[in-house]
């Protein structure tokens, strides 16, 4: 694959084409781009919207998700603006408790707001390894909007028993608990 | 049936349809669209259809079962060519008197045409109706004129001559250069350029490439989209083939939602009569371009309506939006190129074929060119679809074609661009409509929704309806867009509960350039209009309810009371009797009072007591309310 050269925070990162702009800065120790539906197993979602940066293109910034984004040659990419900054600390706030772990990080101490779900962020890293790696299907998005919840399907949590592998993604133990709770 | 394979056959066809008509002298067009369907309109036609043959008039008049006339507030709606004599709220029982009055002897029935708000004046003929007076009728005209499941009578007014003109000479360069030229912008909520999409489209790589047609149309209170489908299908399908020729699509998809059956209906025989005729399928007018339409069932969730959520749902995944740093013009469905317009957006196509791009660029303003159709819904004296050309003030579209607000009450905003629209108060009136001063002014256009609000409503009240419709119609997918509006909601729900505190407008604020920065789409993009403009234009409105507890437009039932005002109470005791709660007492022979205690604020007394007496009032006093 094509090698290209991308600028993030000032730093040129040599990356492939067909990466994106979080893959290509993962490659780099020092940059840091938190992240809670990204996992590398997975493919990418672009719904949690931590990883936002904001990219120059000719003369416009623009705020994008890092996660879906494809690297360009010559794109330039900021990953901690003034705007960036306050869109995830909004978003630590939105999400809490699961973000608690970022609280430091961006001075935060608690959250003006409650969850409304104990603590699931709706990551969706479950439903996606259910679907994409195990192809079993089982886990799933019910409702949506405020509405949205994990679920499992009726009748197939049997399969769940045996598999328990996505509990290790779930960052809340949200899945965990949701199975016990359903007797399991 | 012979396929029609060269213009000269669709004129031969056209004059066919045209020389059966040499007899007839007058035409009964009765409006079938959904609305007047509600009103019971086919027993009127079915009515008519008996009168006429009871008469022997058969021969001479023909009833026309048509598309949306647009009145629907006061349909049944009939109107008699070619004189153009317009018969409001018509009934059954009014069917023998027109025919023997209106169609045999020429005579007008004062009692069923439009009387002037003020003047009293009668209307009798379409054109002098207000409500039809001060419109621009392009796409809407031949919806009132034409019987939708007849390509016979679409083919009688010109129908599908754009798409022979097209495919029998003019290129598809020259085609994507007219829209351009026309400067046709999307009227599905954005305003992109139609021209634009299609060259992108068709430049993209890959061969296969699709046509699509968004009648998802979820914003309530609009329905646009539907009444073309309803009332003119085939003027989108010769958009869309035109269209698909011009970007090199073999296959199109038309998404219309389920809870459309008229709309579906008719658009899926449209698409049979148009294959049997052959203007769909293989080598269309002999060009040797091949094209057939799907209509694929949405599901009705306001955001499949969104470009990469429709594609979605149409390759059977759920109707979510996708992250699109690739547009769909370039990927979309099944990751080709696909483009993707309004239904309004590819009626306008023939007309721009046919009447040419000055014509089109006549009627707008510099940005914002031809027509666009709204729906004139709420506290406004004639409701219904109306087309206006672009740069048309709100003033005209809510005084002159709504004629004003009924009850004597005053205008205090106008919701525009559907749920994430904003509002836009008094002193906007006089601002043109189109796509950028409307988004100037904190709002959109949207697909068209165009609500009128009166003195009666709570701008915060109309702020957190809004925002309760975009939390639980978002898809739920991205953080910012659920999340935020669940906390927005939360505070807008305690504002009204008046339970608001101090820093809760600016909180909202906060919330709010999030979820408009960060979401994954344009919903959530959107999501936070009705917020800010109601803030923006009312913030004393927020204040009231958060500092003093009170609901200025006494609206939001926590902070108001219900008194009856003893200088005006007469004693007739109807609001006693019809209390369900037993919250009237009798105080005296000939005055009643609320207990405030009991009362659970239903109105139901305000409804009772008679209008000449008007002594049942809600008031918001502030923090004294609840104390009697
Ligand atoms: C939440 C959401 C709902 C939408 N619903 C509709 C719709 O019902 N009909 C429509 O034509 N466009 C709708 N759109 C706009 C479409 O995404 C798209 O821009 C449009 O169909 C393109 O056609 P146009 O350029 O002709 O307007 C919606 C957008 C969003 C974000």
């Amino acid at each position: 694959m094509k090698e290209i050269t991308v600028k993030i925070d000032g730093k040129d990162i040599k990356c492939k084409n067909g990466m994106t702009i979080l893959e290509a800065a993962k490659t780099d120790p020092e940059i840091n781009i938190p992240t809670l539906c990204y996992s590398d197993k997975l493919q990418p979602r672009g719904s949690c919207r931590l990883c936002m940066v904001e990219i120059t293109k000719g003369k416009r910034k623009k705020l994008v998700a890092s996660c879906v984004y494809p690297v360009e040659e010559g794109l330039v990419v900021e990953t901690k603006t003034e705007k960036v900054i306050k869109i995830r600390k909004m978003l630590i706030e939105l999400l809490w408790p699961s973000t608690q772990h970022l609280a430091e990080e961006y001075g935060i101490t608690s959250s003006r707001f409650a969850l409304a779900q104990d603590d699931c962020n709706l990551c969706g890293m479950c439903v996606r390894y259910c679907a994409e790696v195990k192809k079993k299907n089982v886990v799933y998005f019910k409702g949506r909007g405020v509405n949205r919840k994990i679920a499992f399907v009726p009748g197939k949590i049997d399969e769940c028993i045996s598999c328990e592998e996505c509990f290790s993604l779930c960052s809340g133990g949200y899945i965990m608990n949701e199975m016990v709770k359903l007797g399991h | 049936m012979i396929k029609i394979e060269t213009p000269k056959q669709l004129q031969d066809l056209k004059n066919e349809v045209l020389s059966k008509r040499v007899d007839i002298k007058k035409y009964i067009t009765v409006c079938s669209g959904t609305g007047c369907i509600a009103y019971k309109s086919p027993d009127v036609s079915k009515a008519f259809d008996e009168e006429i043959k009871k008469r022997e008039l058969s021969n001479s008049v023909q009833v026309r079962r048509t598309g949306c006339h647009g009145f629907c507030e006061r349909g049944p709606i009939v109107v008699i060519l070619p004189e153009k004599i317009c018969y409001l709220g018509t009934k059954v029982e009014d069917v023998p008197e027109i025919v023997e009055k209106t169609i045999v002897n020429n005579e007008v029935i004062d009692r069923l045409l439009y009387k002037d708000i003020e003047t009293e004046e009668l209307m009798k003929i379409v054109e002098d109706v207000p409500f039809y007076k001060y419109q621009k009728r392009v796409l809407l005209a031949n919806n009132a004129l034409i019987d939708p499941t007849s390509i016979g009578d679409y083919i009688a007014i010109d129908g599908y001559s754009a798409l022979a003109k097209v495919l029998t000479g003019i290129s598809r360069d020259e085609v994507i250069k007219t829209v351009k030229d026309a400067n046709l912008r999307g009227r599905g909520g954005g305003g992109f350029p139609a021209g634009v999409k299609w060259e992108t489209t068709r430049n993209a790589p890959g061969k296969t490439k699709y046509v699509l047609v968004n009648a998802d149309e979820g914003d309530p209170g609009a329905y646009m989209d539907r009444s073309i489908l309803e009332g003119n299908p085939h003027s989108v399908i010769e958009g869309l083939i035109i269209g698909a020729y011009a970007i090199g699509a073999k296959e199109g998809f038309i998404y219309v939602r389920e809870e459309y059956p008229l709309a579906l209906e008719n658009t899926r025989l449209a698409i049979e009569r148009a294959g049997e005729y052959g203007l769909l399928g293989k080598n269309i007018f002999g060009s040797g371009f091949n094209f057939n339409i799907t209509i694929h069932r949405g599901a009705g969730a306001f955001v499949s309506g969104e470009s990469s959520a429709l594609m979605s749902a149409i390759e059977g995944e759920a109707g979510e939006p996708r992250p699109k740093y690739i547009h769909t013009s370039v990927q979309g469905l099944w990751d080709k190129p696909s483009c993707l317009n309004n239904v309004e957006t590819w009626a306008n196509v023939p007309f721009i074929i046919n009447n040419g791009v000055e014509w089109f660029r006549s009627m707008g303003t510099e940005e914002s060119k031809g027509t666009k159709i709204f729906s004139l819904v709420g506290k406004v004296n004639n409701t219904g679809l109306v087309e206006v050309p672009m740069g048309i003030t709100l003033r005209d579209i809510i005084f002159k074609i709504g004629s004003g607000i009924p009850d004597g009450k005053k205008f205090k905003a106008v919701q525009t661009g559907g749920p994430s629209g904003g509002v836009i108060p008094e002193s906007l009136l006089d601002l043109p409509v189109d796509f950028d001063k409307l988004y100037e002014a904190g709002s959109m256009m949207g697909s068209g929704g165009m609500i009128v609000m009166d003195e009666d409503t709570c701008m915060v009240d109309t702020a957190r309806y809004y925002t309760d419709f975009l939390a639980h119609e978002s898809c739920g997918k991205c953080s910012p867009c659920r999340e935020g509006l669940r906390q927005m909601l939360k505070i807008l729900n305690r504002i009204t509960a008046g339970e608001g505190r101090d820093g809760d407008i600016e909180l909202l604020e906060e919330i709010a350039e999030v979820v408009h920065e960060a979401s994954l789409c344009a919903l959530g993009g959107t999501a936070a209009n009705p917020i800010l403009s109601t803030i923006k234009y009312f913030r004393d409105e927020y204040k009231a309810h958060i500092n003093e507890k009170r609901c200025p437009a006494n609206v939001c039932n926590a902070l108001i009371k219900y008194h009856i005002d003893p200088e005006k109470c007469k004693g007739c005791g109807l609001c006693k009797k019809n209390c369900p709660v037993d919250a009237v007492i009798q105080v005296e022979e000939k005055l009643f009072e609320i207990d405030v205690e009991k009362c659970i604020k239903c109105g139901a007394c305000i409804i009772a007591c008679p209008k000449k007496f008007d002594a049942v009032k809600k008031i918001s006093e502030g923090a004294s309310v609840g104390v009697s």
